[in-house]
């Protein structure tokens, strides 16, 4: 009898060739390759992708909620940051 | 009609369905969600296997019947599949191992297949041993998990071998009809696949530290219609809509 879950993994799926990997869901195997198999099992039976990745959920850090407001909120007024907010001289134009 | 065409076609159609009826019985019931997903698939690509060789099979009769009539309205005594197909399912590791020691089995016969003088049945072959080849990466893969496991599932690995050992050899007897189909190029020498397939099991088996079971006595009889008593139960099943309701359709 299983005790307990196997180690979680996060699947990645790249839809067609030349677009992105996408997270596309979860599960759980003991190791990548039982991984890799259930994803495609899983995730790919109805054609949904040419390419695979799997990662260990523990190894992939993400930012924390109760962080949101020192970590996104101060780009809000940084207008400057983006290209478009300068103006280009003249002399610089093609 | 040439007989044995007819019948050697039956047989690989018989042994596709026959195994994915078993397959589809974990449905719901398999120990992990992933692996649930995973055995449906894989049953369905042995009933998909089973619909083009039992259409084709229907053709080469010629007697007007379908792919429907052969599987839900034959008897147990007209099904030509190899016994080890129908054996009950059993715990995982059963399961599992009978899986690897038919899907070294397939792989092996439909590399041949591809070259077969039938078109139709070469065609049929190449679609089947893309599915195959991953079948077998994944059964093998369980035996070698349940086998170099843990104390109990390397147990119960070896009792499933065990188990199913005297039931192999029928996948390499060599009847007229096969005969007749080596001579026409349309099938291998089943003899030519027994090497392969034996070295392939030995090693996996040797790999999961498991042992090689000794054969002391030999079970066929499953080619010319001669079940276990297992095939009654698993026909009422997958047959009782058919037989109840004569030409149902969903």
């Amino acid at each position: 009898m299983l005790k307990g879950h196997l180690p979680l993994w996060e699947v990645f799926v790249r839809g067609r060739r030349g677009l992105d990997h996408k997270h596309i869901g979860s599960l759980h195997a003991s190791d990548a390759g039982q991984a890799m198999k259930s994803a495609r099992d899983t995730y790919t039976r109805r054609q949904e992708g040419v390419s695979i990745w799997v990662v260990r959920a523990e190894d992939i850090h993400a930012s924390q909620f109760e962080n949101d407001a020192s970590f996104f909120d101060p780009a809000e007024d940084k207008v400057y940051r983006h290209p478009t907010f300068y103006e280009v001289p003249e002399e610089l134009k093609l | 009609m040439n007989k044995n065409h007819y019948r050697y076609v039956l047989r690989l159609g018989d042994n596709a369905l026959i195994l994915g009826q078993r397959m589809t019985e974990w449905c719901g019931h398999s120990p992990l969600l992933e692996e649930d997903i995973a055995m449906a698939n894989c049953a369905l690509d042995h009933v998909g296997r089973a619909r083009l060789l039992l259409s084709y099979a229907a053709e080469l009769e010629g007697e007007g019947r379908s792919e429907d009539d052969l599987a839900f309205v034959r008897s147990d005594r007209e099904f030509e599949n190899f016994l080890l197909c129908e054996l009950p399912i059993g715990d995982y590791a059963f399961t599992m191992a009978r899986q690897y020691l038919l899907d070294t089995y397939h792989y092996y016969l439909f590399t041949e297949l591809v070259s077969s003088s039938d078109e139709t049945l070469s065609a049929i072959a190449q679609k089947a041993i893309k599915e195959t080849t991953y079948h077998m990466d994944r059964s093998r893969d369980w035996v070698l998990r349940l086998g170099d496991g843990t104390e109990e599932s390397h147990e119960r690995m070896q009792v499933a071998l065990e188990g199913m050992w005297n039931y192999t050899e029928e996948l390499f007897e060599r009847d007229p009809v096969d005969v007749q189909m080596i001579a026409e190029a349309i099938g291998p020498d089943p003899e030519r696949l027994h090497s392969k397939w034996q070295a392939d099991i030995n090693a996996t088996i040797k790999k999961a530290t498991l042992r090689v079971p000794e054969k002391k006595w030999s079970l066929s009889g499953g080619r010319n219609g001669l079940h276990t008593e297992a095939m009654g139960h698993l026909l009422s099943e997958m047959q009782h809509l058919q037989r109840t309701y004569p030409g149902l359709s969903w």
